[in-house]
């Protein structure tokens, strides 16, 4: 078999990566530098993982980042309301999980429904309610911040922080949401649905693909994502505020491109996006690790850095087609 | 563009023409309008001053039945110029007060207000051109970092190590990290890094777990926001370092507040940067016109150190900041 090239662009970015850090600063391959990136990276990760199955199948999602702080709210406003009923225990800490991961759901099928029955483009429905999500979250919290229960907080923390020796259980389940993601693009039948309908949807929906079904269940899957990345964000700070996942649709979306992934569908590869995700937290590290350019002028360095994957890809790519 | 100017003439033409209205209107003993533009709630320290513009609207409201206010929030600045345009064409305002979004943009469209013969207020960012404005009110941006940095220097070591989380990129935040930067010259105290934590929990958190691993030796930490003061003291206590360094965020958040009434060790003191300074511009405006005394002139609120002992003055638990 021929090795894929088109993986092969970015992996070579990461790499260089690496060996950069490790060179500007020996601090960077210490376990507990690792590990603080990896976790970092695991809520876009889980995101953008979800976000491959939406671009693939031609779509698109504004919203997450939105969608995120408001799961974050409502789990937090769910733990405190359920405290003095049940407790400090971890069946409190389960209902706000719950609520997290049933309202991503359900606000993954709002985006999925307004696109596929009521028949709306992504990109305007998702703005749309990438408004909804991050107003809501703001008037819940009143303009300032919705805090967990301290003493919840201390018993819920350790999802965060703990996990097994220096693999940390966002890590874990980072890992273990990118192996499913990949086993479900590659082979499974809805995997080979939302690339067929990505492609070519007219195509899909002669071949008797249900296509309204499998897009509609790539933005529910995304949604679950979200909530899954918001029960592991929660103990990390205890919070949320109309500031929290600003900006993480951009990243989760520029993860997926640099990852290989066409932008207008047909082509998906979750361990690009995952190689994508490690590329974008490792800029921010090194450049915090080392005292190379004016911190002014950290964002032109991601936006090189991201423009460049991107680039080598392609070349590596028309060399292929030839 | 053109279409832009264009439309923004026509808009100051229909005030100018209403202007003289207003005046007849007041003598009739009819409702004063004022406008209040701010900045929306994006983060924490906008969140509170949301809160007391609209608590003090509230409060005013009742006790002046003749006066009405007109409150509206942008998310940018192209946002609060229509606003602004908003209200001077619709709402007949007769005075304006403002938080500038940024400077630039907003100093014509403020200008205009001005000419049309309005009471201007503005509020914490001034405009980019002098003497446009009746009354200013501000926090006092090279206080509160000279304040931070003068905790700094009298209780520090010689030969001690910091390190500083700046906010978003603006003059504002230059104005504070170089006075900080004055108050601790002549001491032996070296900043081993400053970098961008953009006033948010999560930027800081970031930032601070990179400095963790950066330096083995950190005596104190100056986030210069209750916000990203939080993010700090998360990132310290994962890697389990709580004990070597304290942490001096500033605005005074209620929860920060409160773990210095609590005697926090981590949290020795706070610098204020009060989010109620609207509520202060509002209520001087609202005096111009209910009272017979001209308010105008600028009005600077200090930056001042919260400690143990008078932290409670400081402590607003109804407040969401």
């Amino acid at each position: 078999m021929k090795p894929d090239l088109h993986t092969l662009g970015p992996l070579i970015a990461l790499i260089a990566l690496v060996i950069l850090g490790a060179l500007l600063n020996p601090a960077f391959l210490a376990p507990a530098n690792i590990t603080n990136v990896l976790a970092r990276s695991a809520f876009i990760g889980m995101i953008a993982v979800g976000m491959t199955f939406v671009i693939t199948a031609g779509g698109l999602d504004l919203s997450v980042g939105s969608m995120a702080a408001f799961l974050a709210g409502i789990a937090i406003i769910a733990m405190n309301a359920a405290l003095p009923g049940l407790g400090e225990n971890w069946g409190t800490i389960i209902i706000g999980m719950g609520v997290a991961i049933l309202g991503g759901i359900a606000a993954g099928y709002l985006n999925g429904a307004l696109i596929t029955k009521a028949r709306i483009e992504p990109f305007i429905v998702t703005l749309g309610t990438m408004g909804i999500f991050r107003s809501l979250v703001t008037w819940l919290a009143d303009g300032g911040t919705l805090s967990l229960d301290y003493g919840l907080r201390t018993l819920y923390r350790p999802v965060y922080y703990g996990g097994i020796g220096w693999i940390t259980w966002p890590i874990i389940v980072f890992a273990l949401t990118a192996m499913a993601g990949e086993w479900m693009m590659r082979h499974s039948r809805f995997g080979r649905h939302v690339e067929a309908i990505g492609s070519n949807d007219r195509v899909a929906r002669y071949s008797a693909i249900d296509v309204n079904r499998a897009r509609l269940l790539t933005y529910m899957l995304l949604g679950l994502l979200v909530g899954l990345a918001t029960v592991l964000y929660v103990p990390r700070l205890g919070s949320a505020s109309g500031g929290t996942g600003v900006l993480w649709e951009l990243e989760a979306i520029a993860a997926v491109i640099i990852g290989g992934t066409a932008l207008k569908g047909g082509r998906g590869r979750v361990w690009g996006t995952v190689v994508g995700v490690l590329i974008l937290s490792l800029i921010d590290n090194i450049l915090n690790l080392a005292d190379l350019v004016s911190p002014y002028l950290n964002g032109a360095i991601q936006g090189i850095i991201i423009v460049l994957a991107v680039v080598l890809q392609r070349e590596k790519r028309t060399a292929d087609e030839r | 563009m053109k279409r832009r100017s264009l439309m923004k003439s026509a808009a100051i033409v229909a005030v100018l023409g209403l202007a003289g209205g207003a005046a007849v209107a007041q003598q009739d003993g009819e409702k004063t309008i004022i406008g209040v533009s701010i900045p929306s709630a994006t983060h924490g320290f906008m969140g509170g001053l949301n809160w007391h513009a609209q608590d003090t609207i509230d409060r005013l409201g009742k006790v002046y039945p003749n006066l009405e206010f007109v409150l509206s929030t942008a998310g940018d600045a192209a946002k609060q110029v229509s606003d602004i345009e908003d209200m001077m064409a619709t709402r007949n305002i007769d005075a304006l007060i403002v938080l500038p979004f940024e400077s630039e943009p907003l100093t014509a469209p403020v200008a205009a207000v001005k000419k049309a013969g309005k009471f201007v207020t503005v509020v914490d960012r001034g405009l980019s051109q002098e003497g446009i404005e009746d009354l200013y009110v501000a926090g006092d941006n090279t206080a509160f970092g000279r304040v931070a940095g003068e905790y700094f220097k009298e209780n520090l070591q010689p030969g001690a190590k910091i390190v500083v989380l700046r906010g978003i990129p603006t003059t504002l935040d230059n104005e504070r990290v170089e006075a900080f930067q004055t108050a601790l010259e002549g001491s032996d105290i070296e900043i081993l890094d400053m970098q961008h934590g953009n006033w948010n929990r999560d930027d800081a958190f970031t930032v601070m777990q990179d400095y963790l691993s950066k330096y083995p030796q950190i005596d104190a930490v100056w986030a210069a926001d209750d916000d990203m003061a939080i993010g700090v003291m998360e990132a310290i206590a994962a890697a389990d370092r709580t004990d070597e360094m304290w942490v001096i965020g500033g605005a005074g958040m209620k929860e920060i507040v409160k773990r210095i009434m609590e005697g926090d060790p981590q949290l020795p003191v706070d610098v204020t940067y009060p989010p109620a300074l609207i509520s202060s511009a509002i209520e001087m405006t609202a005096l111009n016109f209910v009272s017979g005394a001209p308010m105008v002139g600028r009005f600077i609120i200090g930056s001042q150190l919260i400690t143990p002992e008078n932290a409670e003055q400081f402590y607003f638990p109804d407040s969401p900041f």
